[in-house]
């Protein structure tokens, strides 16, 4: 008994010390977030889909869009222009050599180096137009990630994209990329 | 004191008594402050009370003639801001997406925050800290918002690393090229803040979670998809720099800090961290910062600094003279610690291992130093890094063999060279990549 109380002695000091020194689990500072400032912010969208708005639009509907907001820098067709990147293109046969090519005409465009549709309407919601980033409607995002899927010959003009088709389009890189094993060895990789 | 003033100091204008008169005439390109903080300091002498002055003297700009001798001048007195000398001018070298660091015009191991390069996709966002917050939620228990104080309040850690852009090599670059060219977007800094596995630890992260969204409030919405794993290693929300606020151009208020891996992870002004079961396949995470390689794939992920180098000194557009030189250059690998820094005089068939300045830190910019004494005659002098790890930084036909030649741009870190010429100058040593 007396043991006993000596231990438990022992074991609520070694507590006390405990909680004196050690950090808590939790501090207690900040606050909960509520649902609405959770929505607000929370704008990404996923390769499966999660996070895609109502809306829809086609490459028809695009093409205005695209005219309007896109072609300054991307031009006209896509093709690309000192300031911005080429967003047009297909390699024949879809070939992805790029490592081993020495040829020079290996463009990266969302037809020959994009894995993912969904990447399309996630990015230029964030950063599209440039100087006006933020400023698109849901309509006019999914009007113009239509048009640059079309012009790749992804899918055809008439084709309605939205929450439920976007995902499901399988672009043609999409087996072409594979996670990093560089650090599996210290050899040069 | 005494003795230089009067050995050196001219004699006063003669009958003058009121301190003011002698000192305008000296002052005169801050004479509106200065006045003001002189007549300041006349009133606190007549035992008035004075406001503390407001401003103060603007930095002086280098003189148009001659430096007149500093012994006869009154210098600029005590100031909120310092500044460097006017006779001072590294700089950093912008282009329209980022800005190189002049690494061979710096000594030590810090880059000052003024020099630290930059590379941003929306220019530098302006945030106001008084309305900052840091929201945390998806697979999460408690989906929590952090103000800057809250930030603040968490235990604090501080640490000095590297942190470099994932595309920092000039492929191909001339013979008259300056280091800062060559791998400019490297930059080392003390950082401090709160360990982000503290802040996770708060809103209870679900068992299923693997990896999270880093999300900047700059004109990019800049976001990449980071594994959970680096956030329990070492990863931090960083509102410090050097021991002051962080600047503008690195993400003030705060931003995200990942030791070792690409810049463009470290995402900037951040204001969201999303907790999931998988990676979220952002613009930045599948068509940029991914690179070739051979097998017609594309590596994705690619986090980790690869160890490298470079001598910073003596460079382009430095000159040599015949004797003792101390060669000097910085060396870093994302894995770890560095654990030689060699120098190669014969283009690589042999190598000599240089001294590595201590502290020698993980993930960091390591000092190495080593000297060498010229005949005069014609040498290139290589440096090549070797980690904790074993990793030897390769040569370029060594990183070709092993991705390919149309590999790139990003996670290129190939050994560089500088060519002393026998009339002192010294280039770039040049190299085909395909």
């Amino acid at each position: 008994m007396k043991r006993a109380l000596a231990l438990s002695f022992v074991l609520i000091t070694a507590a006390a010390c405990n909680r004196a020194d050690a950090p808590p689990s939790r501090f207690g500072f900040g606050r909960a977030a509520t649902p609405a400032e959770i929505q607000t912010l929370d704008i990404d969208v996923g390769p499966d889909g999660v996070g895609l708005p109502a809306g829809q639009g086609t490459a028809v509907s695009g093409a205005p869009v695209y005219a309007a907001k896109c072609a300054t820098c991307h031009g006209s067709a896509g093709e690309g222009t000192p300031i911005a990147a080429a967003l047009v293109g297909r390699i024949p046969n879809d070939s992805f050599n790029y490592a081993t090519s020495t040829g020079g005409d290996r463009r990266k465009t969302v037809g020959s180096w994009w894995p993912h549709a969904t990447t399309l309407y996630d990015y230029i919601r964030r950063a599209m137009p440039f100087d006006k980033s933020g400023t698109l409607t849901p309509d006019e995002i999914y009007a113009v990630t239509a048009f640059l899927l079309a012009k790749n010959e992804i899918v055809t003009d008439d084709f309605v994209i939205d929450a439920k088709s976007l995902p499901a389009v399988k672009m043609p890189s999409r087996d072409r990329f594979v996670a990093d094993d560089r650090e599996k060895s210290n050899r040069v990789r | 004191m005494a003795r230089r003033d009067e050995q050196k100091r001219p004699a006063s204008p003669a009958g003058v008594t009121d301190p003011s008169a002698v000192l305008e005439p000296l002052l005169s390109r801050r004479s509106v402050v200065v006045g003001a903080a002189l007549a300041v300091g006349a009133s606190v002498m007549q035992g008035m009370a004075a406001p503390v002055p407001q401003a103060r003297p603007t930095p002086p700009i280098v003189p148009d003639g001659p430096v007149p001798d500093p012994t006869t001048v009154l210098g600029r007195l005590p100031n909120e801001l310092g500044v460097r000398s006017q006779f001072e001018k590294a700089k950093r070298r912008p282009s329209n997406t980022s800005s190189q660091a002049p690494l061979d015009d710096l000594y030590g191991a810090i880059t000052p925050s003024e020099l630290h390069f930059e590379r941003h996709h929306g220019g530098v966002a302006v945030v106001d800290p008084a309305t900052y917050t840091l929201l945390i939620h998806g697979m999460v228990e408690r989906p929590m918002i952090f103000t800057l104080d809250d930030l603040k309040r968490f235990p604090s850690a501080s640490r000095i690393c590297f942190l470099e852009c994932a595309g920092n090599m000039a492929r191909g670059a001339k013979e008259e090229t300056r280091a800062q060219q060559v791998c400019g977007l490297t930059s080392q800094s003390e950082w401090t803040g709160v360990m982000l596995s503290t802040l996770f630890k708060e809103v209870g992260v679900r068992p299923d979670a693997s990896w999270f969204l880093a999300e900047g409030q700059d004109a990019a919405v800049m976001s990449r998809s980071i594994p959970l794993e680096k956030a329990f290693d070492d990863a931090m929300i960083v509102y410090a720099q050097n021991g002051e606020a962080i600047r503008p151009e690195q993400g003030y208020p705060a931003r995200l800090l990942l030791p070792g891996w690409e810049g463009n992870t470290n995402v900037k002004w951040l204001r969201r961290l999303e907790l999931s079961t998988r990676p979220f396949m952002t613009r930045e995470e599948t068509s940029k910062y991914t690179e070739a390689i051979k097998g017609d794939k594309a590596r994705q992920f690619s986090f980790v600094i690869d160890a490298r180098s470079i001598i910073t000194s003596p460079t382009y557009p430095g000159r040599v003279e015949k004797g003792w030189i101390e060669i000097r250059g910085i060396a870093w690998s994302g894995r770890g610690k560095i654990r030689r820094a060699e120098l190669s005089f014969d283009e690589g068939k042999s190598w000599v291992a240089a001294t590595l300045q201590a502290p020698v830190l993980s993930k960091a910019h390591t000092r190495f130093r080593h000297l060498y004494e010229w005949d005069g005659t014609e040498v290139t002098v290589m440096s090549r890094a070797v980690d904790e790890t074993g990793y030897v930084q390769p040569t370029v036909r060594e990183l070709v063999d092993a991705r390919g030649p149309g590999s790139g741009p990003y996670h290129l870190n190939p050994i560089t060279g500088w060519r002393f010429r026998p009339d002192g100058s010294v280039t770039f040593r040049t190299e085909k990549w395909a």
